[in-house]
């Protein structure tokens, strides 16, 4: 079974082939980061205009790469929230009116199911249960995958996403958008011990993230240091920063380890290919004799080939959406 | 030759099918904006309701721009997949022109206004001129975003009695009945707001004047920049 996918939930416009839910055809990703990184950060209108420009040519060329038809297509998955409501629009519209014109089925795809079903393309013997740790810049979710499509959220963030941080300490140390791969890349020539961050604790909830606590600490310290005439070490800055928001990922998902028990830890989410992350969730679950998996970066991103992978596990569940489907930017995890 | 017209550029979601000389139907909502839910199952309705194949379609078209920027995006967005997949050449008609065409051969100056915010207006100035025994629309200034009272100024300016439609009437009403010195009339409920077979009646001059896209290189007519890169700019001293 062939799915198309199709997501614009944020600045990147993606299409893509899947055939089964695991064998990835093609990969199409049109990213708006050169533009949106003139701003310091995604500019949602710019990036809704930049969807609407881009959005035939990423479909049409992820059919062409897959060297298939609209034809051989079974099915279209589309983003339908959590996201950019504006960016959402221009997906779900244009997935509806494809789909309904040439008569395929439609499936409306939770996005953060969609960064999950990343690992089901990466690898093609995974299967529920397991946990994930899903990190990207607008989400932070710790959940039990209990089977295809159905979650128990542990812990989420109670403010800011884990790579929404890396964004504001980025553009606070000067290194500007998109912060992740930026701190991460500065971070190696830095003393991670060198300054000490805090680690938020959401009282009664220990699954749950917060990182403003953090992100203000950091813009302290700078503060601090400024008015004392020091110069500041961006690279030490970044490392110790890191090191706080890898701490407190990795200790709820041991926490999660001990408590429920799992074979396998999945990470997914743009976050995930942080290179510091990846290593120190392998090392844990390594302690602990959990398989460690994750995507490769490119699947790590926002993609469409994740939403077909969601897509069609959806689909063999029964799942149809209508010709009235909607954005929903503050769509929860396990709503329909 | 046959054309499916849509409109999402206001508050009106509107959907026809027009076939040479014949409007063959047409499904206009004007009660709330949410075109996202409402726009396709129009079309599904429309396309239903007349009996209409895909395949009979010559075009697809589209009120352009101006307009609501969210309203343009899930427009455009809709008549893309519906072009894609069908293979259809988009036309895009301007929205303010299409407006005209609801009060088709009205005497004097026709000046459809929205309202774009903050005073502003996406406004044009046409006429309907009479020629061998033939109505057509001739534009003065072009569709543009202008403050309502530069707007005001112009039509002083050219002193001829003026009717305004479109959803800038509402706010604008006040102003203008203060402020304009020339002769002014609203056109009534009926004719003021956009309507799809009014894009699909100029969308046979444009196919016949070759004005053509398709699913790849259609853009909404936005008339504004992002505040952002207008900030940008500003900064820049650009």
């Amino acid at each position: 079974m062939l799915i198309l996918g199709i997501e614009s939930s944020c600045d990147e416009t993606a299409a893509a082939v899947v055939e089964d839910g695991r064998v990835l055809k093609s990969n199409v990703i049109s990213t708006q980061i050169p533009i949106h990184t003139l701003y310091g950060g995604v500019v949602p209108e710019i990036a809704s205009r930049k969807h609407v420009e881009r959005i035939s040519q990423v479909v049409d060329k992820a059919l062409s790469d897959a060297s298939v038809t609209l034809d051989d297509i079974d099915c279209v998955g589309v983003t339908y929230g959590p996201g950019l409501v504006g960016p959402l629009l221009v997906g779900t519209s244009f997935a509806k009116s494809m789909a309904y014109a040439a008569k395929k089925p439609l499936v409306g795809v939770h996005h953060i199911e969609g960064h999950i079903s990343a690992n089901y393309l990466e690898h093609p013997d995974l299967k529920p249960p397991f946990l994930c740790l899903i990190v990207s810049g607008g989400h932070t979710h710790l959940v039990r995958v209990k089977d295809y499509g159905e979650y128990d959220i542990l812990g989420r963030t109670v403010d800011d996403a884990a790579g929404e941080a890396f964004d504001k300490v980025a553009r606070a140390i000067g290194l500007g958008y998109p912060g992740g791969p930026k701190v991460e890349k500065i971070s190696y020539e830095g003393d991670c011990d060198a300054i000490e961050f805090p680690q938020a604790k959401v009282s009664d909830h220990p699954y749950d993230f917060s990182f403003s606590g953090l992100k203000s600490a950091v813009l302290n310290y700078l503060n601090a240091e400024k008015m004392k005439g020091n110069e500041i070490n961006r690279a030490d800055v970044a490392a110790s920063f890191q090191k706080s928001v890898v701490e407190s990922l990795v200790k709820r998902a041991e926490m999660a380890i001990e408590e429920f028990g799992t074979d396998t830890f999945a990470i997914a989410g743009g976050v995930s290919s942080n290179g510091v992350f990846r290593a120190a969730m392998e090392e844990m679950c390594a302690k602990h004799n959990v398989r460690f998996v994750a995507p490769s970066p490119i699947l790590c991103t926002d993609n469409g080939a994740m939403i077909a992978s969601a897509a069609y596990y959806d689909y063999q569940k029964g799942y149809r959406s209508g010709l009235d489907l909607n954005a929903i930017p503050n769509l929860k995890l396990g709503e329909r | 030759m046959k054309i499916l017209a849509i409109d999402a550029s206001g508050l009106v979601a509107s959907v026809s099918i027009l076939e040479d000389d014949k409007m063959v139907g047409e499904y206009t909502l004007n009660h709330t904006r949410n075109h996202s839910v409402t726009l396709l199952p129009l079309v599904d309705a429309l396309i239903q309701a007349t009996d209409s194949k895909p395949e009979d379609f010559d075009y697809i078209a589209l009120a352009g721009g101006p307009g609501s920027f969210t309203g343009l995006r899930i427009g455009a967005a809709t008549a893309k997949g519906l072009a894609f997949s069908w293979k259809k050449p988009i036309i895009s008609v301007p929205t303010i022109d299409a407006l005209c065409y609801n009060v088709f051969g009205v005497e004097g100056i026709v000046c459809p206004i929205l309202d774009a915010r903050r005073n502003q207006t996406y406004t044009g100035i046409y006429r309907f001129e009479e020629k061998d025994g033939e109505s057509t629309l001739l534009t003065i200034d072009e569709q543009k975003a202008c403050d309502i009272n530069s707007l005001i100024e112009r039509l002083n300016e050219l002193g001829e009695k003026v009717t305004f439609l479109g959803d800038g009437v509402p706010v604008f009403k006040d102003t203008i009945d203060e402020k304009l010195k020339v002769e002014h009339r609203y056109a009534p409920a009926h004719q003021s707001r956009q309507r799809a077979s009014s894009v699909g009646m100029l969308a046979f001059r444009y196919a016949k004047e070759g004005k053509i896209e398709d699913t790849f290189t259609h853009r909404p007519i936005y008339l504004r920049e992002t505040q952002a890169e207008r900030e940008r700019k500003m900064r820049e001293g650009k």
